[in-house]
């Protein structure tokens, strides 16, 4: 009885609905990346690994130059470089797409412990200068909103990137020729070909995309939200980033509803210590609802038609 | 060459190995400005293979293409659409959830600002074509709700709008209704008098003598005849397709027909989809005897079959095998009673690909006695003599019974399973769409054992999108519409009336009416 007295308390508080987004944000930019891959036909689960890599290199940038968003760059690249190994096993040599995701997501994983032990020895990279992380903007007068101010203008500034990324998605997948594109490749590979679009082209851009939106996700968690790296800190986001794409019908702004759902069961377990339920229960939540959108509880979705399928040209 | 002014297309020596084929073997194809030119050939011959190759889709190994007098080099679609050729695939290249209008304009949108798709501007472009060449259509409309007929319309009008002058169609009567290919015939014959040119491919004999002025036939990667369709014939064309004299009628006696096999009473079935497709379908079928089913496809022919064979569940209704309720009967139990199922999808579910032929060829039967030990332990030596007798019965053409079907070609996969299902003399035959994508000499072959069925006595119920089958090869024709029989009619009823009653119109009775046929089906 407490316990939901305690959650429904925590409800209310405008801390609460900021962690919420900033946890959302984080799952949002690799699901909009899922989204771009699979819209046009590959098959992507290596958001995981792309922002892991993102997230380790991004941290060995900034310690090496104090410069957040050159580090930003630089863990976009690392996420784009893990997305083109991606590209050109599943898309050039039509390998399996969901093989070739796990096999990065465990590379992945272990690239990253491996550089922590050459570069830095042992398992402490060291922490980044609270100067050199990704800053929070409070954006002057609208954060002196009572409750919305916190939530939506003190935030990082990954956070305002990342909802103008939301929007700019969306524009373009289904209002501009690139997105109709896009979509046509990943439906009928075979009718873009014929109409003259090209296939290889359209394919390699939108998962190398989905590698930069990781890696920028990965930057925003280990120089933005934290400010070291540590083994396999993305703890499965990115899993949980595929759930939100697939839960939002492989749509941005479908994908940011699923986010938030997830982000709100982070940011209740990060708060467990004002609640009276074992830490271990409430840790699960995020990825219980992953399970249970998974399973299908939320209804049916219908992938992109020629998701997962490599295209041999001249086939039918 | 004297005529060389006069060629939209000419393709000199083309050669193309595909691994253990070669596919085009020195070609020579040359197409006139402003005519219907019509390519056939069988499955396999190469047709395919030379226009994918004059569209940029295949790279020929050598040859040279020569477009209006000029040599040209075609890496890819986009080259060819800029030569002016354009292609209506067999397979249609739409996107069933675009909008038509994204279909048409798919790869040379009008954008507005950055790169904003124009909605306006690509509706006005539709219009303007459609209006110049009457081809009515909603750009707004989804593709995939369109009937197959406006779905090809809008193919041709997608490939108009990237300005084509040389409109290559891959076998685009395969899906239409009787009635859809003449309209199709009409915009292809105002297309020419616009100035367009037209490669026309097709195996449909009839089709290519009424629409084309030239032909050239293909067998085995080469070009074996160039014909002028004025002055030859349909067993002409036959002959060298296939490299012999074929016959093409089915040459069968008058029906014996006997007592009552199959009588199907108001029966109910509702699709894939779940929404009704059979809303009481009521026949009779007698020993002897084939009964045709004619309709559009989509009718509820499939679901008929499917509930018939036992592998799909009527709501409603009763079937009698010679007086025996099997209405609820499942596949396995309907084979023992005697009834015989060629499906229409055979890649999908009448083989396992990736079996043998001898695998196939006892598929469904494995449990029987003659195939197994107390259903448990296959015998391996009948079933090895079972299917080498199977393939000589049946001219299987193949190195060993132990090939997997997948590598057999159409017609003798086909004949896989037209052989399993025949082999063993049953009491009613299903066969649905049994020539599909069958060569003419299978196809020939196949029909001879379904009558040679018939003759034996069994009762034959088929299903064909193919008129001309239907009504070679069977002894009554029953018309299907939206889920009922409505009509039963003499093989010999002129297509006109059958293509009528099968689009719901003739003297089909309006919904709810019992259906009776001249000959009185009622006994």
């Amino acid at each position: 009885m407490s316990a939901i007295g305690d959650i429904l308390h925590l409800l209310i508080t405008a801390n609460l609905w900021q962690a919420t987004l900033a946890a959302a944000i984080l799952l949002l930019l690799p699901a909009l990346g899922g989204t771009i891959s699979e819209r046009s036909g590959v098959v992507n689960i290596a958001m995981e690994g792309m922002m892991l890599t993102g997230a380790f290199f991004g941290v060995a940038a900034d310690l090496a130059w104090h410069n957040p968003w050159l580090a930003t760059g630089v863990a976009m690249l690392a996420g784009a470089l893990m997305a083109m190994v991606h590209a050109v096993v599943s898309i050039q040599f039509r390998a399996d797409q969901i093989v070739s995701g796990i096999a990065i997501n465990i590379f992945a994983a272990g690239l990253t412990v491996f550089l922590i032990n050459r570069i830095y020895g042992l398992q402490d990279v060291g922490h980044v200068d609270q100067s050199a992380l990704l800053p929070n903007i409070n954006v002057p007068g609208l954060d002196q909103i009572p409750f919305l101010g916190k939530v939506f203008f003190q935030q990082n500034v990954i956070v305002y990137v990342a909802l103008v990324l939301l929007v700019l998605t969306h524009l373009v997948l289904f209002r501009t020729r690139l997105g109709l594109r896009i979509r046509a490749v990943g439906e009928h590979p075979q009718a873009a070909d014929t109409a003259g679009i090209n296939v290889f082209a359209i394919r390699y851009g939108a998962v190398v995309t989905s590698g930069l939106l990781s890696g920028l996700s990965g930057a925003f968690l280990a120089i933005g939200i934290s400010n070291t790296f540590v083994p396999n800190m993305t703890d499965g986001r990115g899993y949980i980033a595929l759930a939100a794409m697939i839960f939002g019908k492989w749509t941005p702004f479908g994908a940011f509803v699923a986010c938030l759902i997830f982000g709100l069961g982070q940011a209740i377990y990060d708060n467990n210590s004002i609640i009276h339920i074992s830490p271990y229960l409430l840790s699960m939540l995020p990825y219980l609802l992953t399970l249970i959108v998974l399973a299908g509880l939320v209804g049916r979705s219908i992938p992109p038609a020629a998701d997962g399928l490599p295209y041999v040209p001249g086939s039918e | 060459m004297n005529e060389q002014a006069g060629l939209a297309v000419e393709m000199r020596g083309i050669t193309k190995q595909f691994p253990g084929v070669l596919a085009n073997n020195e070609v020579d194809f040359s197409v006139r400005r402003g005519e219907i030119h019509a390519l056939v050939g069988e499955n396999g011959a190469g047709k395919s293979t030379l226009m994918n190759i004059l569209y940029g889709l295949v790279h020929p190994d050598s040859g040279e293409i020569l477009i209006n007098g000029k040599t040209v080099q075609i890496a890819g679609p986009r080259d060819a659409i800029g030569l002016g050729i354009g292609m209506v695939h067999q397979h249609f290249m739409l996107i069933p959830v675009f909008s038509v209008g994204e279909n048409i304009m798919l790869g040379r949108e009008p954008a507005t600002g950055p790169d904003f798709y124009d909605r306006a501007r690509a509706r006005k472009a539709i219009a303007e074509l459609t209006k110049r060449y009457g081809l009515a259509l909603d750009p707004d409309a989804r593709m995939g709700d369109l009937p197959v007929g406006l779905q090809q319309r809008a193919e041709i009008v997608k490939v108009l709008y990237r300005g084509a002058d040389i409109l290559i169609l891959d076998e685009p009567t395969g899906v239409l209704t009787p009635q859809e290919s003449k309209d199709l015939f009409a915009v292809l014959r105002d297309l020419v008098k616009g100035g367009k040119t037209i490669i026309f491919i097709s195996h449909k004999l009839k089709e290519v003598l009424e629409i084309s002025d030239r032909i050239t036939v293909m067998r085995r990667g080469k070009v074996v005849g160039h014909l002028i369709t004025k002055d030859t014939n349909e067993e002409e064309i036959a002959t060298l397709m296939v490299g012999r004299a074929v016959l093409l009628r089915v040459d069968k006696s008058p029906a014996k027909p006997g007592g009552v096999a199959l009588a199907v009473e108001n029966l109910t079935a509702n699709s894939d989809q779940s929404v009704p497709a059979l809303k009481g379908a009521s026949f009779e079928l007698r020993y002897g005897e084939i009964l045709g089913i004619a309709g559009v496809e989509g009718n509820g022919q499939s679901e008929l079959m499917e509930v018939l064979a036992g592998t799909r569940r009527a709501t409603g209704g009763q079937v009698l095998l010679a007086g025996r309720d099997i209405t609820t009967m499942d596949a396995n139990t309907e084979r023992d009673a005697g009834v015989a199922f060629i499906p229409e999808d055979r890649r999908g579910t009448g083989l396992v690909l990736s079996f043998s032929i001898a695998e196939n060829s006892i598929l469904g039967r494995e449990r029987t006695p003659t195939f197994s030990w107390r259903h448990f332990v296959l015998n391996l030596i009948a079933i090895r003599n079972w299917a080498l007798k199977l393939v000589k019965e049946f001219d299987i053409r193949t190195p060993s019974i132990e090939v997997a079907v997948r590598n057999l070609s159409g017609g003798n996969q086909q004949k896989v399973i037209v052989a399993r299902e025949i082999g063993t003399n049953p009491k009613v035959l299903l066969a649905a769409q049994p020539t599909r994508g069958v060569d003419i000499g299978a196809i020939e072959f196949i029909h001879r054992q379904i009558v040679r069925e018939r003759d034996n006595g069994a009762a034959v119920l088929l299903v064909s999108a193919e008129l001309d089958e239907v009504r070679s090869l069977s002894d009554r024709v029953a018309v299907m519409y939206e889920g009922r029989i409505v009509s039963i009619e003499p093989p010999d009823t002129p297509e006109e009336r059958l293509g009528l009653l099968m689009t719901g119109g003739g003297s089909s009775p309006s919904m709810g009416r019992r259906p009776a046929g001249p000959e009185g089906l009622e006994a």
